[in-house]
């Protein structure tokens, strides 16, 4: 093992008193604190990191931070994580991936020798034929081939993920000094600002710099830390800015979750991510030891790596340049130092495990181990992209530049020109100033929409122009590609020559290209290759990179843990007053919409058999209820149910169907009233919030003159039915203050009295079961009270609770359909079975036009009780109904359970019109493909169908 | 995410909100031929442009009101209620 490090560096990161012992494939090592993952292993000697995606060419450190196309390790069972921008911890266990059966020898390397057959587009051209052979040979070894790491579902140890929400005047995207600058005078403006920086570290290009970068970064630094405006979050990255200003943030580290979305809605968003190094395209581009210069400058200020012994540099810009300093202050040879710009190039680089030999553009071939490219720069103008900035390519600086950008969104830094530090500071602050009051000015904006809830402060502040003095564009030379051909895209294998065939192919718009070759398409996403790719098709159709043109930068910019994009849940859950009892006695809990339920308490058809033969309660809570108080209350349940509601008298209960504007059957219900203007409406329970928002929608934009005022109530009230032949003897040891003789209490009608002492609770009667029963809605806070006291003085009577699958066997036996599961979002009202209940002469109820034609049509499939003949096959829900052997669908059965009451299988279905008389046999297909017959009944009810029960 | 400026609330998340869709009025059920209907029911401009929108503030004051959005930029303006 080598050892790479080197003395101590003035602007070093790492913490040489804390050792960190981790493994690499198996193998210990040693880094220290402040080190990547790359960084360690390459001050222990490590070159090779990596198999490439296609080719399994070996691949090592390029650009040594989170873009660096070739260091996806391994870390535990942590899959993808980017050796260059991971900070090392004690203990990981490190290893390549996608390697097989090793790192030093990988059998896919041989795919370097048939290249032909995964060139440009063969996922399109080969593994076609013979089809067979898709299934049982190419998917398996292609499997083998998968880029990625290996997960591990069962002992993942990531903890929760969590999300955030911020809203802050100025976003500042990159904390370089621009970025720095705009948020230090963005916060002096008053704004509240959210700096975010991708590395673990503000300063952006300084870190790596010379003594003044050191001590200007030392500066800005201080001054953005004295500032209480200022939030400094790093390691993190604004991956998206969507409309209004709306900015995703990944946050990779943070205390409590191993990745964190943050939400921001800023007022401005200054965007300073400087710029990106750009590789260069010659043979043997991708061999290990050919790296960026900021890679080598990283490696060597940073982290105190040696990343090299004799070099051969190639550059075309002062950043090249200063490379060659830092080369000789690490004590590395430079063997040739090519300029760039005075037309001195590479041709080729030579080695397998590391470089060898560099044949340069003279015609000399000189020996090297490291080759160092500085040739010019991508400008990540991803957030612009999003802000709907087309930004122009500029051939005389080599680069693209920001265009036009919305008021609310302003770039400074590399991005935008070069510049000196002071002049990058400069122009930043003067960014920070403007974002700053734009930011207030749309703070002011708010307030005075927001007039009730704040008043603005002061007048509103001027909109300040744009005058800003435009950083420089330096000239550069535009170096994309050598006369060799080389790797574009390192990440998923695509060469220059593949580029080129596919423009002959005739593929050669960039974005055809970037679809046919999937070049910009790997992890790296473009970052190093958009503007190669561009370059190379310009070339090859002889064209300028202007018109040319690059593919679209879409979000996420960077990317972002399936975890922390679902992040912490922030739907609620509805209990009830009562859940907590059923918990406590063996309920198994049922999710329906928001609420939790009890489904049953252990054996739900002896539930059913007591609710029949006894008595049982049940929490119906999630019904939906909306009082409603106001004189044209009824106006209102004429124009909502298709039913009649002018003659309701006060302590009478109504059953009312709904449906919508396009006749379909929406909810159903029953409302009672209560005083002279006072009714109470119940609902479905997962149509309660969509029946209140409909009923608010007609009476605020449709008839705001009437009076109505509708509370919702679901909540409030604790709704508990009490069902079976001995439910009135039951209530009657309870019930104080209300008459429960049949003659003066029958069914579908309402009372208001006291239940176990509780004063004010609604008593009605209605069935859903089919047994006589109470429906009690009681105030929530003395629910329990009531439930216990129901309990307690029916033991004698054999009380039971009952959950919500008896429910639904009680009902499917007397035929109440419920709406969702026996009617579908084509279930018209005559196809309910409605029949006389919908009246079609009144003025206006809603979906009039659509039930008149509807009633006049005789096509429509029909809701109807099915007894299959054999009683014990209980069909399952949706298997279909078939016209004899044949497959023609004439219906499906809706609902279908084992009735304990009949000892028999009972259903219900939707049959098409000519099925629907009583006595039709049908045929019903089973899910296990046999045909059984089914008889259609003459009533829904299966189970005293003639009502004597309920109104007992 | 685009904020839409509840005349109560002030500016809100759209997640906060129920878009209801282009303002469509309501014609005359017991006069309106199918055909008048169903041109209510499911026939819309759509504009690539400013249009008229309600919105309902279910997580706020649930009020109904109208904006105007253009569907190209999502600017919004004149927040009223109906």
């Amino acid at each position: 093992m080598t050892g790479n490090r080197l003395p101590e560096r003035p602007g070093e990161v790492i913490d040489r008193g804390t050792s960190l012992a981790f493994t690499w494939n198996g193998q210990g090592y040693t880094g220290y604190q402040g080190d990547t993952i790359a960084s360690a292993l390459a001050a222990s000697g490590v070159e090779v990191f990596a198999r490439s995606m296609k080719y399994k060419r070996r691949r090592g450190i390029m650009t040594a931070d989170h873009w660096d196309p070739n260091l996806f390790v391994q870390v535990g069972d942590e899959p993808n994580v980017r050796a260059g921008s991971r900070c090392l911890v004690a203990g990981m266990e490190v290893s390549a991936q996608n390697v097989w059966p090793s790192l030093k020898f990988d059998v896919g390397a041989v795919n370097q020798m048939v290249g032909r057959f995964l060139t440009s587009g063969f996922y399109y051209k080969t593994f076609m034929r013979p089809k067979w052979f898709w299934h049982n040979v190419y998917q398996k070894v292609l499997r083998k081939f998968a880029p990625g790491g290996r997960i591990f579902w069962e002992s993942s140890t990531h903890g929760a993920y969590d999300k955030r929400y911020a809203h802050p005047d100025v976003l500042v995207a990159g904390g370089g000094p621009a970025g720095m600058g705009a948020a230090i005078a963005a916060a002096e403006a008053g704004a509240s600002v959210m700096l975010v920086e991708h590395e673990p570290e503000l300063g952006g290009h300084l870190r790596w710099g010379d003594a003044a970068d050191l001590a200007a970064l030392a500066e800005l630094t201080s001054a953005v830390e004295a500032h209480p405006g200022i939030e400094v979050v790093i390691d993190s990255t604004v991956t998206g800015r969507y409309d209004h200003n709306w900015m995703a943030v990944v946050q990779r580290s943070h205390e409590i979750a191993p990745e964190r979305l943050i939400k921001a809605r800023a007022a401005s968003l200054v965007v300073a991510p400087g710029l990106i190094e750009r590789p260069y395209v010659f043979a043997g581009n991708d061999t290990p030891g050919v790296m960026l210069s900021g890679a080598v400058r990283r490696l060597i200020n940073l982290w105190a790596v040696k990343p090299g012994t004799r070099a051969v540099v190639l550059s075309a810009n002062p950043e090249g340049d200063a490379a060659i300093a830092d080369l000789e202050a690490a004590g590395v040879e430079i063997v040739a130092a090519l300029d760039a710009r005075a037309g001195e190039d590479i041709v080729e680089v030579e080695g397998r495990g590391r470089v060898d030999k560099v044949v340069l553009g003279d015609g000399r071939t000189v020996s090297a181990d490291l080759v160092v490219i500085g040739i010019g720069w991508t400008a990540p103008t991803s957030l612009l992209n999003m802000a709907g900035d087309r930004p122009v390519y500029d051939p005389s600086a080599a680069r693209y530049f920001p265009n036009q950008l919305p008021d609310g969104v302003l770039a400074t830094g590399g991005i935008t020109g070069n510049g000196t530090t002071d002049e990058l500071v400069a122009h930043g602050r003067a960014t920070g100033s403007l974002a700053a009051s734009r930011a207030l000015r749309s703070r002011h904006d708010r307030r005075v929409l927001a007039a009730r809830a704040r008043n603005p402060e002061g007048p509103k502040p001027e909109f300040l122009q744009d005058t800003r003095t435009p950083l420089a564009r330096v000239p550069h030379p535009e170096c994309y590609r050598s006369s060799t051909h080389g790797m574009v895209d390192l990440s998923e294998d695509v060469s220059s020559k593949d580029l080129v065939q596919a423009s002959k192919e005739g593929f050669d718009s960039i974005e055809l290209m970037k679809r046919y070759t999937t070049v910009t398409m790997g992890p790296s996403q473009g970052k190093l290759e958009t503007v190669n790719a561009s370059a190379v098709l310009a070339e090859a159709r002889n064209m300028d990179m202007v018109d040319i043109g690059t593919t679209v930068w879409r979000p996420p910019y960077a990317p972002i843990s399936l975890g922390a994009l679902a992040g912490r849940i922030f739907e609620p859950i509805r209990r009830s007053a009562l859940q907590d009892w059923h918990e406590a006695h063996g309920a198994s809990p049922l999710l329906a919409g928001q609420w939790v339920r009890p489904d049953h308490y252990g054996d739900p058809v002896g539930e059913a058999r007591n609710v029949r033969q006894n008595v049982g309660i049940i929490d119906v809570t999630p019904l939906g209820k909306l009082d409603l108080r106001g004189p044209d209350v009824t106006k209102l349940l004429e124009l909502v149910y298709v039913n009649k509601w002018q003659k309701l008298d006060i302590g009478r209960v109504r059953y009312g169907t709904m449906v919508a504007e396009d006749g379909v059957v929406s909810d159903d219900g029953v409302t009672g009233r209560l005083g002279e203007n006072h009714y109470l409406m119940t609902t479905t329970s997962s149509g309660a919030g969509a029946v209140w928002e409909m009923l608010e929608d007609y009476l605020q934009t449709y008839r705001p003159e009437w009076d109505v005022h509708v509370t919702a109530v679901t909540g409030g009230l604790t709704s508990i039915n009490v069902a079976g032949p001995k439910c009135r003897e039951l209530l009657l040891r309870l019930v104080e203050g209300v008459d429960l003789s049949p003659e003066a209490f029958p069914y579908f009608h309402v009372r208001r009295g006291s239940v176990a002492g509780v004063a004010d609770c609604i008593i009605w009667r209605i069935g859903f079961t089919g047994e006589l029963s109470y429906e009690l809605h009681v105030p929530s806070g003395h629910a329990l009270h009531v439930w216990e006291s129901l309990l307690a003085n029916g033991e004698d009577l054999g009380v039971r609770p009952f959950g919500v699958e008896s429910q639904r066997i009680l009902r499917l036996e007397k035929g109440h359909y419920i709406v969702g599961q026996d009617t579908d979002g084509l279930t018209k009202a005559p196809s309910a079975g409605l029949g006389g209940l919908v009246k079609l002469d009144k003025p206006d109820t809603l979906g009039l036009p659509e039930l008149k034609a509807a009633y006049a049509r005789t096509d429509l499939p029909m809701l109807v009780a099915i007894q299959p003949d054999d009683p014990q096959v209980v069909p399952m829900e949706a298997a279909q109904i078939v016209d004899g052997d044949s497959n023609r669908i004439l219906g499906r059965i809706t609902s279908s359970r084992m009735s304990p009451t009949l000892g028999r299988s009972v259903c219900l279905g939707q049959v098409d019109p000519s099925l629907a008389a009583a006595g039709t046999k049908v045929t019903i297909l089973l899910i296990d493909g046999r045909r059984v017959t089914g008889t259609v009944q003459e009533h829904h009810a299966h189970v005293d169908p003639e009502g004597v029960r309920q109104n007992a | 995410m685009i904020v839409v400026n509840c005349p109560n609330c002030g500016p809100r998340n759209s997640s906060d909100l129920r878009p209801c869709g282009e303002l469509t009025p309501r014609p005359d059920p017991s006069t309106a031929s199918l055909s008048e209907w169903r041109t209510y029911l499911y026939l819309r401009e759509n504009p690539a442009g400013w249009v008229t929108e309600t919105w309902y503030c279910r997580n706020g004051c649930r009020r109904y009101f109208t904006i105007q959005r253009n569907t190209a930029t999502n600017e919004i303006r004149d927040s009223e209620a109906p």
